[in-house]
């Protein structure tokens, strides 16, 4: 099995994997980083994006043996010790989650859309920019909201 | 009020775990020494299955076991249970045939389970299922509902004509005469389309055998943990429950398709002892489309009988229900109890009669789904008074209110008594709230730009806080549906609830606990809620049909008068006081009248040193149970009020204005009821936009993966404006209705009254595509060139 190094959350860390494996199986059954999530099969939920040196990137959709020498960041990994990120605060703060299952990739995902977009990015775009993570009990609405106030906090 | 207590938007404890990625659902549990299940599953609709030959696939390295339905049959582990008993007109009991968790003789849908294979690691149970033959000797699929009853082809040789049961409610003589006499009679065609629940964490499990204490722990995606341990152990023979502990951590969304006790969860831990190891299986997606019980499927003709004002004289109603391959553990009460019983909807309407069909087809089996029997009546009855009053000329809102009942209780011909309503509130606030008068100026904007604007109405009821243990017994139910809980107060005040409620999105660790801050007068934070487990919560029914609140924390509520009696009784001996003249407020015990008192965690102290009371006359601790069995439905009611304007040149249909205004009775957190109206309208504007279950003529299901089952993205959505009106239930000590389905059951009938209004025309079903719409406004620009 090939060996494979990368930063994970701050951490050097590398393994040998069998070459089939995904970089969600790799966080998930290699290093028990069990916030990342896999909700389907067809890389449409989202709910396994994490930031792949900087990127937002479905985590199922990559081999992990593709991220040797990366810098990958999970949700663990995005608050700063026991300070939160400003757009977890901002899911807590809108309501923005309820199960909870989709919450780490959409927070993922809102925190790139953010980074690309800046601050003032307007109810639509963050709609449209949503279009590759589902949510089956907010309807959206908070989530939306949540990421309005999170960019502002970002900003 | 308690700033964290009752009626307060406090934000959710459970969400710092969630938004950190430190939650524990089940796909995260790993257990040492775990292996991995692997379900083949039929790849056809019909079929006898003549043999399973598994020597080669065991006979691989790491390759555990390959188990079948012989298998199950040997250890007397039996069939998966239907737990409501109808019976058909004829006075005949339903015919549910037995749902064995793997097939024993025949499948009936694609994707019913053959056998499992347990492996090292899932990449080599999949490989070994490869070379898993199965003899099958296919027979014709039956998918149509239409036309399951004259098949030649039965599925189950119990069913003739492939139906389970043909029920009625109502009075058929009155009802006729009422058409009788009738000055107008609306007729409507509906089918109520197939869901798939979808869920976004899919479900799994991990079975776990202990030789030393002959014990089993499951841990599992579960709704009511409880319920699935009482199923495994009293109707599968898994288990006694003292040796079995089911756990259902943190669940991902269930909206009723995680209620069922499911093949694959109990294999899982029946196959843990037979390999002792720990076995787990989590479903992929495409296992999720093909074996998760699926929502809704009917078909209806409805006849609503009127007079000349629109005075609703009658309703004749007519129902195929599809219940799949086999009928799963609740799906016989979906289409009959759940379902007739609303068809007066917020009508007073003397004369109703519904007869309903339940059908067995070759498909995915299907069961309750967010709002369960209630969005299909709702659907039923809001479509019909909308066409009725197209038909009469007269302004919906205003036929609705003709109609309106006005009278508190009052019971309706099809079982129902509600008990309190001002259903006039709510439609009078909506249409403020959606400028229900500025709506003809709107539309002619809308025409200038070549757009056709619609405007719908849903004033719809549902049956919840399910339910009267001794009504649903009445009705055919296996269980009571009660809800326990324990309240136990630590030497030093704080606080934990054990409830058997369970929370799968619902925020209950929030809202249960601002029910104890506000009553005990407690830090909210000295609160916390404990459920979905069976070692630490004793019994419980689970969550489901908007139950949580006003079952689940009226028991709450019980258990703490009886920990403030205690209390009482404990402060009159240190206070030395009469207990008459002790007064509880703001979590200080006070003789009445005087400043002596003690403080709630003095008194929690004082229960457990137990030195200032005699030991005859009280016992030492703090902790006291209630199980609460409610007296009645609770009945929440609004309106939502939905604006489209749909392209005819594209067929795309935009939401321009959603307006909401839900009775629910007492709110305990606006915050997090508001989240779960959003909620319901999105899976609702699902089902009337764009879900929509596909098979094709031999049983293969088309729609099975995100890229073909369209769900509701955020840009298909608008923002909502959602609002309430309150009327207190008085069956419960809160005053509580539920609202965890209401968005679901009031939406598909204000999409589709608002696209049909758009289109001049009723011709447009479910799911209400940009297709269909594009069609359905072709029919319409040729009839204005025909006129």
């Amino acid at each position: 099995m090939p060996k494979v190094s990368m930063t994970v959350n701050g951490q050097a860390v590398s393994a040998n994997v069998d070459p089939r494996t995904l970089l969600v199986e790799y966080l998930r059954e290699n290093l028990r980083l069990t916030g990342t999530h896999v909700g389907c099969d067809t890389s449409q939920c989202g709910a396994c994006v994490v930031h792949v040196n900087g990127k937002a990137l479905k985590s199922c959709t990559m081999l992990a043996a593709q991220c040797e020498g990366a810098s990958v960041t999970t949700i663990e990994g995005l608050a700063n010790g026991d300070d939160l990120h400003p757009m977890q605060e901002a899911f807590r703060e809108h309501h923005g989650l309820q199960c909870g299952f989709c919450t780490p990739g959409m927070i993922m995902a809102a925190v790139d859309l953010v980074n690309r977009l800046g601050k003032d990015v307007d109810e639509n775009t963050i709609r449209h920019e949503l279009e590759g993570n589902l949510c089956r009990c907010t309807g959206y609405h908070n989530i939306v909201k949540a990421i309005s106030a999170g960019a502002q906090s970002m900003g | 009020m308690n700033a964290n207590g009752i009626g307060a938007r406090v934000k959710r404890v459970e969400d710092k775990r969630f938004i950190t990625g430190n939650g524990h659902y089940t796909d995260d549990m790993n257990r040492p020494g775990h292996v991995h299940a692997y379900f083949l599953r039929s790849p056809h609709a019909h079929a006898r299955v003549k043999g399973i030959t598994s020597s080669a696939a065991t006979a691989m390295t790491g390759v555990h076991a390959v188990l079948t339905g012989d298998d199950l049959a040997a250890d007397g582990i039996g069939p998966l249970p239907c737990g409501w008993m109808i019976h058909s007109k004829d006075g005949s009991p339903m015919k549910t045939p037995g749902h064995p968790c793997l097939a024993q003789g025949k499948v009936r849908y694609v994707g019913d389970p053959v056998a499992v294979i347990i492996a090292d690691s899932l990449a080599l149970a999949k490989q070994a299922a490869e070379v898993v033959e199965v003899d099958y000797e296919v027979l014709p699929a039956v998918v149509d509902l239409a036309t399951a009853q004259s098949s030649a082809t039965l599925l189950h040789d119990e069913a003739p004509r492939n139906t389970a049961f043909e029920w009625e409610l109502g009075d058929k003589a009155a009802t006729d005469a009422a058409f009788d006499g009738a000055h107008h009679v609306t007729r409507i065609e509906l089918s109520n389309n197939r869901l798939v629940p979808n869920a976004m964490e899919p479900r799994a499990a991990v079975g776990e055998y202990d030789a030393g204490t002959d014990h089993f722990t499951l841990w599992t995606t579960s709704q009511n943990p409880h319920v699935a341990r009482l199923v495994m152990s009293a109707f599968l023979n898994i288990a006694p429950e003292h040796k079995l502990r089911v756990i259902a951590p943190d669940v991902g969304g269930g909206f009723g398709s995680k209620i069922y006790v499911y093949p694959e969860e109990t294999v899982c831990v029946w196959a843990s002892k037979k390999v002792r190891r720990p076995v787990k299986w989590t479903s992929d997606r495409t296992e999720a489309f093909l074996s998760d019980a699926h929502g809704r499927d009917h078909l209806t003709t409805a006849e609503l009988a009127l007079d000349e004002r629109g005075k609703m004289l009658g309703l004749r109603v007519k129902t195929l229900a599809n219940v799949g391959g086999y009928m799963n553990l609740f799906a016989s009460s979906v289409p009959t109890y759940l379902y007739a019983t609303l068809l007066s909807g917020q009508y007073d309407i003397p004369a109703i009669y519904a007869e309903v069909d339940t059908v067995y087809t070759t498909t995915t089996p299907v069961d309750a789904y967010r709002g369960a029997g209630r969005p299909e009546a709702t659907f039923v009855i809001e479509r019909i008074v909308e066409v009725a009053a197209r038909e009469m000329g007269i302004d919906p809102a205003t036929l609705r209110k003709r109609n309106f009942i006005r009278k508190f209780p009052h019971q309706t011909p099809v079982i129902m008594a509600y008990d309190v309503g001002d259903y006039h509130a709510s439609l009078n606030k909506a249409m403020d709230l959606a400028d229900y008068k500025g709506f003809g100026k709107r539309k002619r904007e809308s025409a200038r730009r070549g757009k056709l604007r619609g405007i719908g109405i849903s004033t719809y009821i549902e049956a919840c806080g399910i339910a009267p243990s001794q009504a649903v017994g009445s009705l055919g139910a296996g269980v009571g549906l009660w809800e326990s809980a324990e309240v136990r107060v630590n030497p030093v005040g704080t606080v934990e609830i054990l409830t058997g409620s369970h929370s799968h999105g619902q925020g209950h660790e929030t809202t249960f606990a601002q029910l104890v801050a506000d009553r005990l007068g407690i830090p909210f934070e000295n609160v916390s809620i404990v459920h979905g487990d069976t070692d630490k919560v004793q019994f419980g029914m689970g969550t489901y049909g908007s139950r949580s609140g006003a079952v689940g924390m009226s028991a709450i509520s019980k258990a703490l008068d009886k920990v403030v009696d205690k209390g009482k009784k404990i402060a009159a001996h240190l206070l030395e006081a009469s207990e008459a003249d002790i007064e509880f407020k703001d979590g200080n015990f006070t003789v009445s009248g005087t400043d002596k008192s003690i403080d709630w965690t003095s008194l929690a102290l004082g229960a457990y040193v137990a030195h200032g009371f005699p030991p005859s006359e009280i016992e030492p601790g703090l902790k006291e149970t209630s199980f609460y069995d409610p007296t009645n439905f609770t009945f929440p009611a609004g309106c939502h009020i939905c604006e489209v304007e749909v392209d005819p040149e594209t067929g795309v249909t935009e939401i321009a204005n959603w307006v909401a205004v839900d009775d629910f009775g007492t709110i305990i957190n606006p915050m997090i009821v508001e989240g779960q109206v959003h909620g319901g309208i999105a899976q609702g504007v699902g089902q009337a936009l764009m879900e929509g279950t596909a098979y094709d003529s031999e049983g293969q299901l088309l729609s099975g993966s995100f890229m073909d089952y369209t769900m509701p993205r955020a840009d298909n959505l608008p923002s909502f404006k959602v609002d309430t009106t309150v009327t207190e239930c008085p069956s419960n000590p809160l005053g509580m209705k539920g609202c965890g389905e209401a968005g679901a059951i009031a939406s598909p009938a204000a999409v589709i009254n608002a696209i049909t209004d758009a289109l001049g025309h009723e011709d447009l079903a479910m799911p209400a595509t940009a297709q269909a719409v594009w069609r359905a406004a072709r029919k319409t620009s040729q009839r204005a060139a025909a006129e």
